[in-house]
C-alpha cells in the first residue's frame, strides 16, 4: 500500500496549481488602530472583526474579569439597554458577536451591505463598542449565567480536564486560569473594575480592526474611521510575562461518575511567530493534527479501536501556548490507551517522520492551502491573526513555500529541542474499571 | 414606528432571491443524480454523496447500523485497504468525512477545484465495492460504542434526548437514537452490514451534490466516466411507519450525574413532507414561530424569559421543517438559580398562551423576516452549506429547489397563520416532558443511570 500511495503521492508533485492569496491592504486609522482589509464583491455582506488585547491574560487576580468585560458591551449603551440594541441589529438582519479567549477579545459585525441595512448595523455596532453603559441589572444576570456556566462544567468530564490541564501547566502564569474565571473569583467581580477594564483595554492602540467584503477601500477607510474615532487612543496592552516550560513530570487524577477517562496531556507549545513554527506545525501534523491518517489515529483509533477521538495540537498564542494531546476511552482501557498515546510521541520524537510521512504531509497542507481561504470568513479568521500577533503581511502568500521547505532533520531538531516527552502533564478525569 | 416599517420592508424586496440559474441538475442512466451548483469565489469544490439511508430507516435489534456502515466505508474495498481512502484524500489536500442522520448518511470531500476527479473515482469504487471485513468490523464497534460514550453516556442533556424522543415517538424510527442503542452496537454481524449495504448503496439510491469552481459539464462528464458503470439495485420500499396519534401528555424524568436541571417540551408537528396540501404554509408558521420566540436576543425567550422575568438562564426554541417523517417542536432550558423546572415550565406556557390568544406584532414578523431574508445571502457564504441544503432536501425526497421558495414562505406567513398553528398543535394532547433530576457527581453512579458496560 505504502509503494502505491507513494506513487500517487509523486504524480501529484508534478501537477500542484498555485493560487494568489487574497491582497490585504493594510494601514492605521488617525488615533492608531491597525487596519486589515480584503475586498470580496461577490456578495452583499460585510464582515468586521475588531479583536482587543484584552483576553483572559489581563485578567490579574480577577479572574473572569475579561470575559465578563467583553460580554457586557452590548447590554447597554449609549443610553440604550439590551433590548433596543438587539432590535437595532435584528431589524436589518445583522449578527451582532463578542467573545473572549485568553489573548484576544472580539467584538464582530455581519451586515448586509445594502445602504437600508448597513447604515443601523454600522452605527449601533459604533455605539456599542465605543459607549458601553455597563448596567448594574445586566452586570448581576450576566454573572449569575457565568456561575451556572461553571457550574456546568462540572458535569462535563472534558471541561474539568481542560480546566486541570491548564492550571498545572501554566502554574503562576496567566494563562493557567480559565477565561471564564472561578466561582469565588467571579462572585467578587464589581462594576467598577470591569469599567476600568474596558478604559485600560478597549482604546484605538490596543485594537486590530479587519473587514473582508463588498466594500471599496474608500468605504472600508471611512468604515475604519468611524469605528476607531469613537475609541480612546490609548496604549497598546503591555508585554505579557514570558512563559516558564514545566519542569517535572506530573499527572492529576480526578474522580467522575463517567463511563469513560478523559485524557489530557502536554505541555507549553509556541508562540505565534515562533522560530520554531513550521518544522513543529508540519511535524504534528503527522503526529497527531491530520485526523484520520495522523500517526496518533493509526496507533490508538485505526489498529486497536480504543477511542473515536484521538488528537494533539500546538496552539500557539503571544505568549508559549499549549501543545495537548487527548483522547477518551473506556474507563478499565485508560491506561492501555494513554500508554499508546505515550509511546508514539516518544518514538516520534526519537525518530521523527519518515519520507513518506513528510511527503504526504506537505500535499494535504500546500494542497489543501486553498480551502483555508475559501470564504469571506475564513479570510477574516486569518487577518485577525495576522493583525493580532504582528505576523508578516506576506504570511498567507510565503505558508506553502515554508511549508515545502521543512526537512526531517528540522522536525527532529525542533522536538528534541522542544518537546519533552518524559516531562508531561497528564490529566486523567474518569471513573474507575469495573 | 411607521417609517420604520417602511424602511424594513423596503429592505426586505430589494434584497434578491438567490439565483437557480447557477445550478444544474443531470441523472444518469443508473438513476444516480448529479446536482452542480458553481460558486466561483474561491479555486475549491465540495463534492458531497448523500444516501437515502439513515437511522429511520433501520428497525429494533440493528438500530445504529447505518451510522457504524458509514464508519466501515473507510475501512476498505475490492481496491482500496483499510484507511487508504483516506491517505488518498489527504494526499491531494482534501480534507474528508461522513456524517449519519435520521434520514440520510452522506460523505463529503473538499478539494482544490482541479481535483474532483480523485473523489469520483473512489466514492465511485466504495459505492459498489466495499469489502466488509470481521476484524475491521469488532475494531469498529469499540471506535463507535466509545464514540456513543463520549456523546451519549456521559453527557446528561443526550441521555434526556435520548429517553425524550423514545417517550414522544411510539411506532415512529424517530423512536431511537442514530448512533443506536449500546447494546445493538454491541452485536452488528459482518452479514448484518454487507446486507445493508447491498440493500442501500447504489447509484440509483444515491445523489451527488458538487459546489464549486467547476464548469456543470464537465463535472457532468466526470460523473459519467465514474458512475457512470455503476449497476443499480432494487431498492426495498419502505413502510410509512406514521405515527400513532397521542392521546395525552406524557412525562418522564431521567436521573443522571449532574449539577444542573435541564428540561425538554416537545409537541408533535407536521414538517413539509407530511403537511397537507391546503395547510403548506403551515410548517413555514411553525418556523416563523420558532423564530418570534428564539430568532435571536430581540426575540421573546430572550427578552422576557432569560432577561426581564429571569426565569431561564437559558432557553431555546427549535423546529426543523424538513425532515422525511413528521417531527416535534421543542422547547429546551435550564431555569435561572433559584427558580425551578416547574416555574421555567409555567413560564414556557405562558408565552405559548400569549401566541395563541394573541396575533404577533408587524414589527416582530418583519424582524423574522428580515433574518431569514439576510441569513440567505450569509449562507452563500460556505460552499460546504450550499451543497448541504440542496443534498439534504434531495435526499428526504424534496425538491433542492426549496432552498430558493423557502425566503419567499416565510415572508408569506401572516400574524393570523402564526396563531393558528399555536392554537392547532401546541395542546397538551400532543406534549412530551422530559426532566433531568440531577444525582450526585461525587458518589457512585446510580443504578438508573443507563450507563450500558459491556466487557468483551
Amino acid at each position: 500500500m505504502d509503494v502505491k500511495l507513494l506513487g500517487v503521492l509523486l504524480s501529484l508533485l508534478l501537477t500542484v496549481s498555485v493560487h494568489a492569496s487574497p491582497n490585504i491592504e493594510h494601514w492605521q486609522t488617525e488615533n492608531g488602530a491597525k487596519v486589515y482589509f480584503v475586498p470580496a464583491p461577490e456578495l452583499a455582506m460585510v464582515d468586521i472583526t475588531v479583536a482587543f488585547d484584552a483576553g483572559a491574560a489581563r485578567d490579574g487576580k480577577q479572574s473572569g474579569l475579561a470575559l465578563l468585560t467583553n460580554a457586557m458591551l452590548n447590554e447597554g449603551a449609549g443610553g440604550l439597554d439590551t433590548d433596543q440594541i438587539a432590535i437595532a441589529f435584528e431589524d436589518v438582519g445583522a449578527q451582532f458577536g463578542n467573545s473572549s479567549q485568553r489573548d484576544m477579545a472580539v467584538v464582530s459585525l455581519r451586515t448586509l451591505t445594502e445602504k437600508e441595512a448597513f447604515t443601523p448595523a454600522l452605527a449601533m455596532f459604533t455605539k456599542v463598542l465605543s459607549k458601553p453603559d455597563f448596567p448594574e441589572n445586566s452586570f448581576e444576570r450576566i454573572k449569575k449565567q457565568m456561575l451556572i456556566g461553571l457550574q456546568a462544567e462540572k458535569q462535563s468530564p472534558s471541561a474539568l480536564a481542560s480546566r486541570a490541564f491548564y492550571s498545572n501547566v501554566y502554574g503562576e502564569h496567566s494563562y493557567a486560569s480559565m477565561p471564564a474565571g472561578n466561582e469565588d473569583s467571579v462572585s467578587t467581580l464589581t462594576l467598577a473594575s470591569l469599567k476600568a477594564f474596558y478604559q485600560q483595554y478597549y482604546v484605538a492602540k490596543n485594537a486590530v480592526i479587519v473587514l473582508v467584503g463588498a466594500v471599496t477601500i474608500k468605504e472600508a477607510k471611512r468604515i475604519a474611521e468611524q469605528l476607531s474615532s469613537g475609541l480612546v487612543a490609548g496604549d497598546s496592552a503591555q508585554a505579557l510575562t514570558p512563559v516558564t516550560a514545566v519542569s517535572q513530570e506530573k499527572t492529576i487524577i480526578i474522580e467522575h461518575p463517567s463511563s469513560q477517562t478523559h485524557i489530557v496531556m502536554g505541555q507549553v507549545g509556541m508562540n505565534r511567530g515562533d522560530k520554531d513554527y513550521f518544522a513543529l506545525y508540519v511535524g504534528n501534523h503527522i503526529l497527531g493534527g491530520s485526523g484520520l491518517v495522523s500517526q496518533l489515529s493509526n496507533e490508538v483509533r485505526e489498529k486497536r479501536g480504543l477511542s473515536y477521538s484521538v488528537y494533539s495540537y500546538f496552539r500557539p498564542m503571544r505568549e508559549l501556548g499549549p501543545y495537548q494531546f487527548g483522547l477518551q476511552t473506556r474507563n478499565d482501557q485508560a491506561e492501555e490507551a494513554l500508554n499508546v498515546m505515550k509511546n508514539t510521541l516518544k518514538v516520534f520524537t526519537e525518530k521523527g517522520p519518515t519520507e513518506t510521512e513528510l511527503v504526504a504531509a506537505k500535499q494535504n497542507i500546500t494542497g489543501g492551502f486553498a480551502l483555508r481561504l475559501d470564504s469571506n470568513s475564513k479570510i477574516a479568521g486569518y487577518l485577525a491573526m495576522i493583525g493580532f500577533y504582528g505576523l508578516p503581511l506576506d504570511y498567507l502568500d510565503t505558508f506553502k513555500s515554508k511549508v515545502n521547505a521543512i526537512t526531517i532533520e528540522q522536525i527532529k531538531d525542533a522536538y528534541s529541542r522542544r518537546v519533552k516527552a518524559d516531562k508531561m502533564i497528564t490529566v486523567l478525569v474518569g471513573g474507575k474499571a469495573e | 414606528m411607521l417609517t420604520k416599517f417602511k424602511r424594513i420592508i423596503g429592505l426586505l424586496l430589494v434584497v434578491p432571491v438567490i439565483a437557480t440559474a447557477n445550478v444544474s441538475e443531470y441523472q444518469l442512466d443508473n438513476g444516480l443524480k448529479l446536482i452542480v451548483k458553481e460558486d466561483h469565489r474561491a479555486p475549491v469544490v465540495v463534492s458531497q454523496v448523500w444516501y437515502k439511508v439513515g437511522s429511520s430507516y433501520e428497525h429494533n435489534g440493528i438500530t445504529g447500523i447505518s451510522h457504524v456502515l458509514e464508519h466501515m466505508m473507510f475501512k476498505g474495498t475490492e481496491n482500496l485497504g483499510p484507511n487508504e481512502f483516506s491517505q488518498i484524500i489527504a494526499a491531494n489536500g482534501g480534507r474528508e468525512n461522513a456524517f449519519t442522520g435520521r434520514d440520510y448518511t452522506a460523505y463529503f470531500q473538499t478539494l482544490e477545484k482541479d481535483r474532483l476527479e480523485v473523489s469520483f473515482r473512489l466514492e465511485a469504487e466504495r459505492m459498489r465495492k466495499l469489502v466488509i471485513d470481521e476484524a475491521e468490523l469488532l475494531k469498529e464497534r469499540e471506535v463507535v460504542a466509545e464514540e456513543r460514550r463520549m456523546r451519549t453516556e456521559d453527557n446528561p442533556h443526550a441521555l434526556v434526548r435520548e429517553a425524550f424522543n423514545a417517550t414522544a415517538f411510539v411506532n415512529s424510527p424517530y423512536h431511537h437514537p442514530v448512533i443506536g442503542w449500546m447494546s445493538d452496537i454491541n452485536h452488528y454481524e459482518a452479514t448484518d452490514l454487507r446486507q445493508w449495504y447491498q440493500k442501500w448503496y447504489a447509484p440509483n439510491n444515491a445523489t451527488v451534490v458538487i459546489v464549486g469552481d467547476v464548469e456543470p459539464e464537465a463535472v457532468y462528464n466526470l460523473a459519467k466516466k465514474y458512475f457512470g458503470p455503476l449497476k443499480p439495485e432494487t431498492t426495498a420500499q419502505l413502510k410509512p411507519q406514521t405515527e400513532v396519534e397521542q392521546r395525552g401528555k406524557r412525562t418522564i424524568e431521567v436521573q443522571a450525574p449532574a449539577e444542573l436541571p435541564y428540561m425538554m417540551m416537545g409537541w408533535k408537528v407536521p414538517v413539509v413532507n407530511t403537511v397537507d396540501k391546503e395547510q403548506s404554509w403551515e410548517p413555514y408558521a411553525l418556523e416563523m414561530l420558532a423564530g418570534i420566540l428564539d430568532g435571536g436576543q430581540s426575540a421573546r425567550f430572550s427578552r422576557e424569559l432569560v432577561r426581564g422575568d429571569e426565569v431561564a438562564a437559558s432557553v431555546g426554541a427549535g423546529y426543523g421543517l424538513f425532515s422525511r417523517l413528521a417531527d416535534m417542536f421543542l422547547v429546551v432550558g435550564t431555569p435561572a438559580k433559584g427558580n425551578s423546572i416547574a416555574e421555567l415550565q409555567l413560564a414556557v406556557m405562558g408565552q405559548i398562551e400569549k401566541l395563541q390568544t394573541e396575533l404577533v406584532s408587524e414589527e416582530e414578523l418583519h424582524r423574522i423576516k428580515a433574518q431569514v431574508v439576510a441569513n440567505a445571502v450569509y449562507e452563500r457564504d460556505s460552499v460546504f452549506y450550499q451543497a448541504m441544503q440542496i443534498g439534504m432536501l434531495e435526499t428526504i425526497g424534496l425538491d433542492w429547489k426549496l432552498t430558493d421558495q423557502y425566503v419567499a414562505n416565510v415572508q408569506a406567513v401572516t400574524a393570523e397563520q402564526v396563531q393558528a398553528v399555536a392554537k392547532k398543535y401546541f395542546k397538551d394532547k400532543g406534549l412530551t416532558v422530559a426532566e433531568l433530576i440531577p444525582m450526585p457527581l461525587d458518589s457512585k453512579r446510580p443504578v438508573a443511570s443507563a450507563g450500558a458496560r459491556h466487557g468483551r
